[in-house]
């Protein structure tokens, strides 16, 4: 028998809510219908807070918090939208534009891509800040997928759900800030990688036109990120 | 807002494409020219912009010496600038050569992959810029409408809403490419 779950009452934009101690604010807030924005985030995966489009305001924090890793807490005080934190949204917004070249109008995922709506919903209708154009390659060395580094966001779903999920770890990041890169084995071309299975799970959870099938590039791809909850219910039953 | 009287539409660095959609508002093209007067466009005759336009509809992104001359002259004519489509808004594709440079992209484009006379065009035609940047780069813009094009709808609601005296929302409504 498991103890009796140790329940923390927090309000949520106001409205009191009940949580488990061990939710985050992410998970407490959706339970009870509060949309909150995300996109490293990814129902199955770990969390990382590494887009940071998740910021709420706590009261009693100097700084806004990313309720994707931010654990709930007795008496908490959340406010999930304010016009500074749109403000802060929408910069982490523009700056994820201005970072690298995404040209939604030729970009496998136009149509299909979580930063492109995001975008269209936090209603981001331009960049103040200017664009870098970093000089990136795209990796096509891998018989079916290609990695265009052009659209990454360097989420780090692909390398989660390759650890997480498929146990291959063939995805990692190299370099800092800015200048990092998601990459196969030690940064070998995709093709050449012996850890790969090929399972194209990566593909499946990037959120953006990063990682795609080859088969459907010039198309509209549509991905499949919602079988992860399913797979990781059924290995946890799988478990002695 | 005042009362809009005068529309103007420039072509910069772009493909058409918005214009095209503009064109794709079919018969309500009737009713809202009904409400103002074109007075310069790539659709119409006139060769100088006028000294004073209600709005101004640009497309595409600033790309060379002339693009630059011609959007900070319309800026000073024009009172509502609108940024219309991706080329304006963020350089699209007008400004996937920056990763490259300008000259790279010339040479290969106009010698390396040429079979007669290969030479980088200089008589006639406007230099170009080192860096093909978005219009509010240059020129403070008031209204934003993303698109790759917009779509006519999306025009049509930028116009009525601009007669009518409003400023546009379209936050949620259009997005990017």
């Amino acid at each position: 028998m498991s103890a009796e779950p140790n329940v923390r009452t927090l309000t949520i934009n106001g409205e009191e809510i009940s949580a488990r101690s061990d939710q985050t604010i992410l998970e407490a807030a959706r339970e009870h219908n509060v949309g909150i924005p995300t996109l490293c985030h990814l129902e199955g995966l770990s969390e990382v807070g590494a887009c940071r489009i998740c910021l709420v305001e706590v009261k009693g924090a100097r700084r806004l918090l990313p309720a994707c890793v931010t654990q709930v807490a007795e008496g908490m005080e959340v406010t999930t939208h304010s016009p500074k934190i749109d403000r802060y949204r929408t910069m982490i917004l523009e700056l994820f534009f201005a970072e690298r070249n995404h040209v939604c109008s030729v970009c496998v995922a136009n149509g299909n891509c979580e930063l492109q709506s995001l975008a269209a919903t936090l209603g981001m209708t331009h960049v103040e800040m200017p664009y870098q154009y970093p000089q990136l390659p795209v990796d096509a060395s891998h018989p079916r997928f290609t990695v265009d580094h052009n659209r990454c966001v360097l989420c780090t779903r692909c390398v989660r759900v390759c650890s997480e999920i498929e146990g291959a770890n063939t995805w990692g990041v190299m370099g800092r800030g800015a200048t990092s890169l998601v990459i196969t084995d030690l940064k070998e071309p995709w093709g050449d990688s012996e850890t790969c299975t090929s399972c194209g799970k990566c593909v499946q959870v990037c959120p953006t036109g990063a990682l795609f099938e080859k088969s459907r590039a010039g198309t509209k791809v549509r991905k499949h990120p919602e079988f992860l909850p399913y797979l990781r219910i059924m290995r946890e039953g799988d478990q002695p | 807002m005042s009362e809009i009287k005068t529309l103007a539409t420039v072509w910069l660095d772009g493909c058409s494409g918005c214009h095209m959609s503009l064109l794709d508002m079919d018969e309500r093209l009737i009713e809202l020219s009904s409400q103002f007067q074109l007075v310069y466009s790539p659709l119409v005759d006139r060769k100088t912009f006028p000294d004073h336009v209600d709005v101004t509809l640009v497309e595409g992104a600033v790309a060379s010496v002339d693009d630059l001359k011609k959007i900070r002259k319309i800026r000073e004519h024009t009172r509502v600038l609108v940024s219309l489509g991706d080329c304006a808004l963020t350089g699209n594709v007008s400004a996937m050569r920056n990763s490259c440079g300008v000259q790279p992209v010339l040479l290969r484009v106009y010698e390396q992959l040429v079979d007669l006379q290969p030479q980088v065009p200089t008589i006639g035609v406007p230099a170009l810029l080192d860096r093909v940047c978005p219009v509010h780069e240059v020129v403070p813009v008031d209204v934003f409408v993303p698109g790759c094009p917009p779509s006519a709808d999306t025009i049509y609601q930028v116009l009525s809403e601009l007669l009518a005296g409003h400023v546009p929302t379209l936050a949620g409504i259009v997005h990017f490419g």
